[in-house]
Parts: C-alpha cells; structure tokens; sequence
C-alpha cells in the first residue's frame, strides 16, 4: 500500500461506500446472481451451479406465477381507484370542515398508525365465517341467515383483503389531496365562480387540474405500496386457501422458505420488482405531465 | 350594461359589522372607483356585489334585478383580481374563452371572441402561452381580457394593479382608462390609491371604517372634501391639516402662533371654536413660487425657517416650521433651499379649508 494516497475527497467517501456495498449492492449482485442458479437453502452447494435463465424461463410458463402476478396487478388497480376516489370525497369534506380540521386530520389517519399485520389480524376476525363481526352484524340484521365464507371463497376473499387494504391506506391519498387543496390559491376558484362556474364545474375545471400532481404523487407511493403487498394477505388467507388469493409476494415468500427454492424465488423477484418500476415511470411520467401543465413550481 | 344600487349593504361577521349600511347608486356606463385605506370595507363591499361573500344586510340591484341571493355566475358580472386568479394549467386563449366555454357558446363565437379582446389589449402574440411564462403585466391583461370577453353587465376590479411595479402601474393605468373609453361599461374599481381613484373615476366612493365618507366626482373631492379624512386621504402630498382655536377673527395654534381667519369662514365658526385648519401643499408656498401667476386676493406671508426640503427637479417639497409644527409647501421653479434657511411662506387663505375638530366635518357651506 506503500505510496498509495488517495485524495481526500475519495478517503471521506469511503465510508459511505463501503456500508452501501455491503447492505445494498453486495446483496442485490447476489440475490441476481442465485436467480441464475438451482439455490436451494437446504443445499448451500446449488449455488455454486449456474444454470443460466433456467429459472426465468420456467416462470415465463409457469401457470401459477402468472396468477399470482396478475392477481397482485387486479388488486393494485382496483384498490387504487378506489382509494383514489375515498380519498378524494374525504379530503374535500375535511378541507370543508371550519372547525376541527385538525383532530379529523388525526383521526384520518389512524389507520396508517396500525401495524399491517394487525390490521391483517383485525379484519381476519372481522371476516371470520363463525365468530366474525360482519357475519353477525348481517346476521342479526336479517339480511342473511347463512355463515358467509368471506375468507374461504375465492372472489369474496379477495373483496375482504382489498377491503383490508383500502381500510388502512385510503388516508394516504386523503391526506395528499388534502395537502393540495390547501395548497391550492382561492383565487382562480373565485374567478371561475365569477365565469359562470357550478360548483360541479369550478371542480372538474379548476380543482381537479390542481390536485391532480398530488394524487399522482400519492398513486406512486401506493402503487409501491401494494406491488410489495405481503404482510396483510398473509395474515388474513395467507394466500389461500388452496391459493385463491396468492399474490406475487405471498407466493415469492413460500418458494423462498417452505419450499427452499431460493434460486426460482429471486427470479420471481426480479420480475416482480420490474413491475413496480414500470408503474413508478408511469406514474412519474403522469406526475410530469400534471405540474407543467399548473405551471407549478416545484 | 346596467347600473348597480346598494341600499342599506350590510356586512357582519359573527357579531363584527364591517359594512355598515351603505347606500350607493352607479349609473349606467360609469367608473366609480372605491378607495380608502385598508380594512375600510371597500373589497368587501365589492365582493358582495360579485356574490363571492354573502350579504348580512340590506340590497344589492344590478339592472332592475335585485341579485341579493344569486350566485356569482347568474348576475352577470365580471371581476379582475389584485393576484390575477388566472387558470394556471390554461392557457392564455383558454383562459379568456373559459367563461364563454361554461357558457356554451361554439368554438368558433369564442374563437372570435377571444381574438377581439386579445387584439384589444394586444394578447395576439401570447395566446398559446401559460400564465407562468408571462410577466406580471401580461397576466394582467389577460386578466382583463377574460374580463371582457364575456360583455359583462359590470366590471369589477379588485385593486387590479397593486402587484404591479410603479411604471408599469402608470402604464396599465392608462390602458385600463382607454379600455374604458372603448367598451363603455359600467366599472367598480376597488383601490387604495388614491392617484388610481382620481385618474381613472368618473366618481369616487372613499371609505372609511365600513361607511362612505363622501361620493363625488374627483375634482370635488380634491377642492371640497367634505370631512377631515376625505381632506387628509386625497391629494399627494397630504394636506396640511393642524388644530386651532377661533379666536378674535384668528386661527389660534397650539403654541401661540396665529394667522387670519380665512373670509369664507367668518360667518360660519364662533369665537371659541375648535377646528382642524387644512391647506394643500399647492396653496402654501415660498413667496413668488406658487402655482398662481399673480398673488391671488387672500394671501397671508410669515416668515418661518426651512426644516427638510425634498427636490423633485421641476418642483421642491419644502418642509417649513410654523405653529410648532412641520408644514408641507410646493415650491415651483425651486432656487436651492437649505435647512435653517428663512423664507417668506405665502398661505394662499381662500384656498384653505376649516373642518369641526369635534365632528371632523368641513365648516364649508
């Protein structure tokens, strides 16, 4: 090492650089790397046998990942519309409100204060066919005399995790939206009531082209948020039963550990991160669009 | 085109009344500009005739309706903001044909609408820009131009130049006159400037603390203000306005000092009285520099020493002590003056007004 004097600049990063390529890119090369082999973790030694895209062309015909894949994009989709347009009604009627904004903001988002998993747990007994909540309710109201099987039929679960979901992160698109109306100047909202505007209209006009940036952010965020969905649907079905309800990571989790497919199971990964990045370049683009179109500047 | 009456217009909120009953009549086709100093009541009362705030009291006519309980979009009316409000994610075409848009009108009548107005006020070049590639002044006119598009019963600004630099205040100044001139629409201008009221107005409202101080057209009101306020608010630099007592035919100051009771007054004050003594920095100045050619008929001169002088080249402002305190004159053709220096200091007596220091009303007939 004798003569060798790295300038300073580069002997302060250091640092940095070492913990990041031992928390970050160490992992992320090898975990591409066994996605190229048979990594098995009851077999250390299969990683050392590369087997080229073995893994990505099995999954490519592989019924069963493709469900789980195209479940996880039905429920990104449903549940983001649908938290997307709670989330609207909620923030213009708390932006309504004169008094106590505030303690409805807090209230707003205790849901995000809970723990997925708990809520997972929460909604498990809510929807439990037997002891449940919603059975009883609908039961004692007379609307049914049957135990429903909420988490037991295939569609009827998926309806109960996306209600889960929805439960718990709608106030992330409520608080955005929120912050946007805040944001936004009264002004031209005055002005579009001087031109004639209905209230309908000053919305569609003049609200809506405002907000939209803001909800764009917040579909980022949950469209993250979801394509990474795991700890709710594992605790309310757990992909099941008899995988009606696998999404992309519940499956990802159960070939990496039950079955010690590790290799099969970074394979699905990749794939499934891919996924994610498309919708953020997607969202981002939209993101783009919508403040150069409000001139914003920020 | 219509005219606008308030009667009794009254503005509370909670249990604070900032409009107090005003009464206003606006004929068809004139520019009544209200002005006054802020918090006097004067958007607010513009802002009830637009229907953005709700009125606690009284009504409002534009034309033969009253539009005391219509919205905003059926009386017919359009308004500039002080911020613009333009559409931000319109653009400049877009935001001069939303309101025909709302409307319903076809694309072609807005099409030539909007090219009308943008000739008008020379938007042509810019009408495929957005308001955040505009400067300050163009976001104005446009702002204007969405104004008139629509040919409004009445226009109303809300103090539509105060974002704007003092040149290109002057310069909107004109151009709002001259638009005046050419759509000859009822106008209801909102200001606190005093210069803007009295360039632009046919006849000007000044406010004060939710009432109307006095209506009248812009000369009136500079010559014959009708209280203290109305004196003190018009007319730049203010008017000298100083407490004395009657006493004996004389103006008696504070410290002693004194000048003659000016003749229109004689009949209309008694001994003893306590009145505010106002004279425009016009009618007071160093001898032989005054704004008249000849010494007019009640002129009154003491000598008094140079406390500040402010040179504006065609013209010095010469601060000078009398009665203990400071007086403003205006000093044309200005010889170089400095502090300490005495001068002969005319008071031009039949220009000068007397109001009740009690009432601050004006004592003139």
């Amino acid at each position: 090492m004798r003569g060798w004097k790295p300038a300073p600049h580069i002997l302060l990063l250091l640092p940095a650089f070492v913990v990041l390529a031992a928390v970050v890119v160490v992992p992320l090369l090898l975990s591409l790397y066994s996605s190229f082999t048979p990594f098995r973790l009851t077999r250390p030694d299969s990683i050392y046998t590369f087997i080229g895209f073995r893994n990505y062309l099995r999954l490519f015909a592989d019924q069963e990942f493709w469900v789980a894949f195209g479940r996880t994009v039905l429920l990104l989709t449903i549940a983001l519309n649908l938290e997307m347009v709670l989330g609207l009604f909620l923030a213009l009627l708390v932006e309504k409100a004169t008094r106590g904004q505030r303690l409805l903001r807090t209230i707003m988002m205790f849901p995000m204060m809970f723990s997925p998993i708990l809520v997972g747990f929460q909604f498990k007994f809510m929807f439990n066919d037997n002891i449940g909540l919603v059975n009883n309710a609908l039961q004692s109201l007379g609307l049914t005399d049957r135990a429903i099987p909420w988490l037991i039929d295939s569609q009827l679960a998926f309806t109960s995790i996306l209600i889960a979901e929805i439960w718990s992160s709608t106030s992330v698109f409520a608080i955005f939206i929120l912050a946007g109306l805040m944001a936004m100047p009264k002004e031209p909202l005055e002005a579009a009531k001087v031109d004639g505007c209905t209230p309908l209209q000053s919305f569609r006009y003049v609200t809506w082209p405002f907000i939209m940036p803001f909800a764009y952010i917040a579909m980022t965020i949950r469209s993250l948020d979801i394509a990474r969905a795991y700890d709710i649907v594992k605790i309310m079905t757990d992909g099941g039963p008899a995988k009606r309800t696998e999404i992309l990571w519940t499956l990802i989790s159960r070939t990496a550990y039950s079955d010690a497919r590790m290799g099969l199971a970074n394979a699905m990964a990749y794939v499934a991160i891919f996924l994610s990045i498309l919708f953020t370049i997607l969202f981002f683009r939209q993101l783009a669009k919508a403040r150069q179109q409000i001139g914003a500047e920020w | 085109m219509a005219t606008v009456s308030l009667k009794n217009l009254v503005k509370k909120y909670g249990h604070l009344e900032v409009v107090h009953a005003i009464n206003l009549d606006v004929a068809d086709r004139e520019f009544v500009a209200l002005v006054g100093p802020s918090g006097c009541g004067k958007s607010t009362t513009l802002r009830m005739i637009a229907g953005l705030e709700a009125i606690s009291g009284g009504h409002i006519h534009i034309g033969d309706r009253e539009v005391n309980n219509l919205p905003p979009r059926q009386r017919n009316i359009s308004m500039v903001f002080q911020s613009y409000a333009l559409y931000p994610h319109m653009t400049v075409a877009e935001n001069m044909g939303f309101s025909l848009k709302i409307a319903g009108k076809s694309q072609d009548e807005i099409a030539s609408a909007v090219a009308d107005a943008a000739k008008t006020l020379g938007l042509e070049e810019l009408l495929d820009r957005r308001p955040s590639q505009l400067s300050g002044g163009q976001r104005q006119r446009v702002a204007m131009g969405r104004a008139i598009v629509r040919h409004p019963d009445v226009f109303l600004f809300d103090e539509p130049l105060s974002n704007l630099d003092a040149k290109l205040r002057m310069q909107m100044r004109t151009e709002i006159k001259k638009l005046h001139a050419k759509v000859q629409s009822t106008v209801i201008y909102v200001t606190h400037d005093q210069v803007e009221a009295m360039t632009l107005a046919d006849r000007i409202v000044i406010m004060r603390d939710g009432h109307i101080e006095q209506v009248g057209p812009p000369e009136e009101v500079f010559r014959r203000p009708a209280t203290r306020f109305v004196a003190g608010f018009i007319g730049s630099p203010t008017m000298n306005l100083h407490n004395a007592v009657v006493s004996d035919g004389r103006l008696v100051f504070a410290n002693g000092d004194t000048l003659p009771l000016p003749a229109q007054f004689k009949d209309r004050v008694s001994a003893g009285q306590k009145v505010i003594f106002g004279l425009r920095p016009d009618d007071l100045y160093p001898t032989g520099h005054g704004i008249h050619s000849g010494e007019a008929a009640e002129v009154h001169a003491v000598e008094v020493p140079v406390s500040l002088t402010e040179p504006l080249g065609n013209e010095t402002l010469v601060f000078a002590e009398f009665a203990g305190q400071d007086w403003i004159s205006r000093m044309l053709n200005p010889k170089p003056l400095r502090v300490g220096d005495r001068i002969n200091l005319s008071f031009d007596l039949s220009q000068s007004h007397l109001f009740d220091a009690a009432s601050e009303k004006s004592l003139r007939g």
